[in-house]
């Protein structure tokens, strides 16, 4: 049972702000709805600190019986140290992005309300509830409904420029996330079957390892993946997240993959036995170890920008699947480093790839065009980007201080200490290739314009001029180097309610 | 074994093997429109089902929302797809596509047979828990009790993802087309049978979508299925040009589509100070506040269920002169 926790009505305003400010935006509309999701952003961000703090203080998960019902007749709300994480990356990273949606996405007083601000306003909200939902839900079936949720802010979000083109891949993005929700869906009701209850922490401790239960956690497994992207079901990612405009892309990239990884997360090391799960993770890496290699050949080889972005997601994320067999090989030292590596992977990319859509799609504005063969000038026009841009880059490829050095760094020396030395050699691999891709963009950006050109000054550049999104995408990078320069020991907090952490 | 064993287990198996061949008939025919109607039939046929399954209330949903609307919804995408042959297959499969997929639909209903096969029993589950619990809050359907009190908060949701559902429908529009009326719009009829049906179905079809809606605290109902039955009325009427669709820039359609979870909100935040915290209800004013957010739920479910039949805007909005 789960009683709630002293703190624990914090969890219901968490969740319960951005629901609320979305359906007031949506009837209010135009330029009140950008004033009420800014506000509510930023309360947000202030809510999810006082989460954190609350977690950190107890040294213990934060629990809310929804309607004083405890489990399994009720819902819980539950915010452990993962939860108190990827709260307040996706309170951060909605903050940003909302404040560089300020230039593109205003509706100047006087005029009408317009479609695509109206939507960019609500469903940046609807993002941040569906997230918030996806986080705190302590239910498997309450964690559907959060996907739900998910799914058509992120489509939306996706679809925003109203392009005819853009909906071909939006509509792939669709069916691959709703195949992923039917997945998911036929796995709990297996697990209802067979327990009597989808209440993660009741399950915690009932799962057996029998055939419906391994058979659920495989279709909702498969379910998820399809979600995140994991290779081989990444093929609807890069055109669906290169298309959208770059404030969408960048929650899209940097946050909706990440409520995905932490259902599968609460899926392999809460819900299911540990000898089921230290046999599937093995499997689970190798798929992150194709899509480390494979996403970032691809990245490499791209002609665009954006999708040379987009691409590095899917490797990126390859990273996050990592972490299964060096969190579950049994040595507890090692299980906490690498649970902090993954977590810290998932929190330090979603920074990262924001700035990084957030710098090209400036780039982009600033050049006309995102063509990587042409990107000379970049470096004059918006240099603030580039460096965002290059600074983003050091993370993701795991160079020193970085958050993304700090992740790499802990995942490579579990797989070292466990004698599981070939996902060394991945990390390793994948932290050159994304060098490559990174060096291409910068070395590009750093030429001078091409000469064929009108003479410098005469084609006016319009978003150099302005400097807050530029400085937006930079502070974003300035985090994800930031939380590398933090020491290990502040990170005590991601390892609150882990099972089998030392209390 | 009796005869009345015997008989309901010879109907109970031939209506298995009819859903079963609704299915097959439904994927293997030729084109979109009569693949709609097998669905229809399919979902009638699944509704038959439930009431076997003594799930009155999963049956009433299914004859709702996942024959009636799903069925229009899907009727009227065939009508719109239309004269796109062309994109049409080209966006459709290849041969080899649509048997790997068969094969791996397959393999997965294979599993999932034998996993349920596999399943303990009895199940457990907490129905009996969740019905002892239901008169005490002086509600007489304990599904009501589960959607409205245990797992409120799952139907709190649910009911926000319609308001996205239907932005996400409206946001497809082109930019010009913003402030306009969802859908196409229909020529006025003054004779012929949709005239005459949109004159005598909305009200008893009215009566019938609040009785459902309001009778369901107490016997199988509620407001998905009322609401449901009230959004049919709405687009009858609708396709006999009798009525409008109102502009997406509308503040009071806005209101109405909202009004359930905001209701439901406001309701489970004043459980702070009224019970026991977030979505309780204090005992005696449980069935009270149950029935307010219901009312307010049935007004958001049929207004989002009749947009998201209408469509995107497809008109720019009209000219005040």
């Amino acid at each position: 049972m789960s009683p709630a926790t002293p703190g624990g009505s914090l969890l219901v305003l968490a969740l319960i702000l951005p629901v609320a400010a979305m359906l007031v935006a949506f009837v209010l509309g135009g330029r009140a709805a950008e004033r009420l999701a800014l506000a509510a952003l930023g309360l947000g961000a202030l809510l999810a600190m006082l989460v954190a703090a609350a977690v950190y203080r107890a040294g213990a998960p934060l629990a809310y019986a929804v309607g004083g019902w405890a489990p399994p007749l009720g819902l819980a709300l539950r915010a452990d140290g993962v939860t108190a994480a990827m709260l307040l990356t996706a309170a951060l990273v909605l903050l940003a992005v909302a404040l560089f949606g300020r230039t593109g996405h205003a509706t100047p007083p006087g005029l009408a309300e317009a479609r695509a601000p109206f939507a960019f306003w609500c469903f940046l909200l609807a993002l941040s509830a569906a997230l918030a939902a996806a986080f705190l839900g302590g239910d498997l079936f309450n964690l559907f409904v959060a996907l739900e949720m998910l799914t058509f802010a992120a489509l939306a979000l996706a679809c925003l420029e109203g392009k005819p083109s853009q909906f071909r891949s939006e509509l792939r993005y669709l069916l691959f996330a709703l195949i992923g929700s039917v997945l998911y869906l036929l796995g709990t009701v297996l697990l209802y079957g067979g327990y009597g209850t989808l209440d993660i922490a009741l399950l915690a401790g009932r799962a057996r390892a029998d055939a419906p239960t391994l058979l659920a956690a495989a279709l909702m497994t498969a379910g998820l993946a399809a979600k995140m992207a994991l290779f081989p079901l990444h093929l609807w990612l890069p055109p669906a997240h290169a298309g959208a405009p770059p404030a969408a892309s960048a929650v899209l990239s940097g946050l909706v993959v990440k409520a995905s990884f932490v259902l599968l997360l609460r899926l392999w090391f809460w819900v299911m036995p540990p000898l089921a799960a230290a046999a599937a993770a093995p499997l689970l890496a190798a798929l992150g170890a194709a899509a480390i290699l494979a996403g970032s050949l691809v990245a490499l080889r791209q002609a665009r920008l954006k999708l040379l972005v987009a691409y590095s997601t899917v490797a990126q994320i390859g990273y996050l699947f990592l972490m299964f067999p060096l969190a579950l090989a049994g040595d507890a030292e090692v299980a906490a480093r690498a649970w902090l590596g993954g977590i810290l992977q998932a929190s330090s990319h979603a920074f990262a790839k924001a700035a990084m859509f957030l710098a090209a799609g400036l780039i982009a504005g600033a050049l006309g065009h995102d063509r990587i063969a042409a990107l000379g000038g970049a470096g004059r026009a918006v240099p603030v980007c580039v460096v965002a841009f290059g600074l983003a880059g050091l993370s993701l490829m795991g160079i020193p201080p970085s958050g993304g050095f700090t992740a790499k760094w802990l995942l490579l020396t579990s797989a070292v200490a466990t004698g599981q030395w070939w996902w060394a050699l991945v990390i390793v691999g994948g932290g050159v290739l994304t060098g490559g891709y990174v060096y291409r963009v910068l070395a590009g950006s750093l030429t001078a314009p091409p000469v064929t050109d009108a003479p410098i000054g005469d084609a006016p550049l319009p978003a150099a001029a302005s400097r807050g999104p530029q400085l937006v995408a930079l502070a974003l990078a300035l985090v994800s180097v930031g939380l590398g320069l933090l020491p290990l020991a502040s990170f005590g907090l991601v390892q609150v309610g882990r099972l089998g952490a030392a209390p | 074994m009796t005869l009345d064993g015997v008989l309901a287990g010879v109907l109970d198996g031939l209506l298995a093997a009819l859903v079963l061949a609704a299915a097959g008939w439904t994927l293997a025919a030729p084109a979109a429109f009569p693949a709609t109607i097998g669905f229809v039939g399919f979902g009638l046929l699944l509704t038959l089902a439930w009431v076997r399954l003594g799930a009155p209330d999963v049956a009433l949903t299914e004859a709702a929302i996942g024959t009636g609307a799903t069925g229009v919804i899907l009727l009227l995408a065939v009508v719109r797809l239309r004269g796109g042959e062309e994109e049409v297959s080209a966006a459709t499969p290849g041969r080899a596509l649509v048997l790997a997929a068969g094969l791996l639909a397959g393999a997965v209903g294979l599993a999932l047979a034998l996993a349920v096969l596999a399943l303990p029993d009895p199940a457990p589950g907490l129905a009996a828990e969740a019905a002892a619990r239901t008169a005490p809050l002086g509600l007489g359907n304990p599904v009501a009790a589960v959607l409205m009190v245990f797992r409120g908060l799952d139907t709190l949701l649910e009911s926000v993802v319609l308001v996205f559902t239907v932005l996400a429908v409206w946001s497809m529009a082109p930019d010009r087309h913003w402030g306009g009326r969802p859908g196409p719009e229909f020529p006025r009829q003054d004779d012929g049978p949709l005239a005459l049906l949109a004159r005598l179905l909305p009200p008893v079809g009215l009566v019938i979508g609040i009785y459902i809606a309001w009778v369901g605290t107490d016997a199988p109902g509620g407001k998905f299925q009322g609401g449901t039955i009230l959004a049919a009325m709405w687009v009858v009427a609708w396709a006999a040009g009798l009525v409008q669709a109102p502009s997406v820039a509308d503040r009071r359609v806005r209101l109405m589509l909202v009004a359930g979870p905001l209701v439901f909100v406001l309701v489970g935040l004043a459980g702070f100070g009224i019970a026991d915290g977030f979505l309780a209800y204090p005992p005696a004013l449980a069935k009270p506040l149950i029935l307010v957010i219901e009312a307010a739920m049935t007004l958001s479910v049929a207004a989002a269920l009749a947009l998201l039949i209408a469509g995107p805007p497809e008109h720019p909005p009209e000219r005040v002169t």
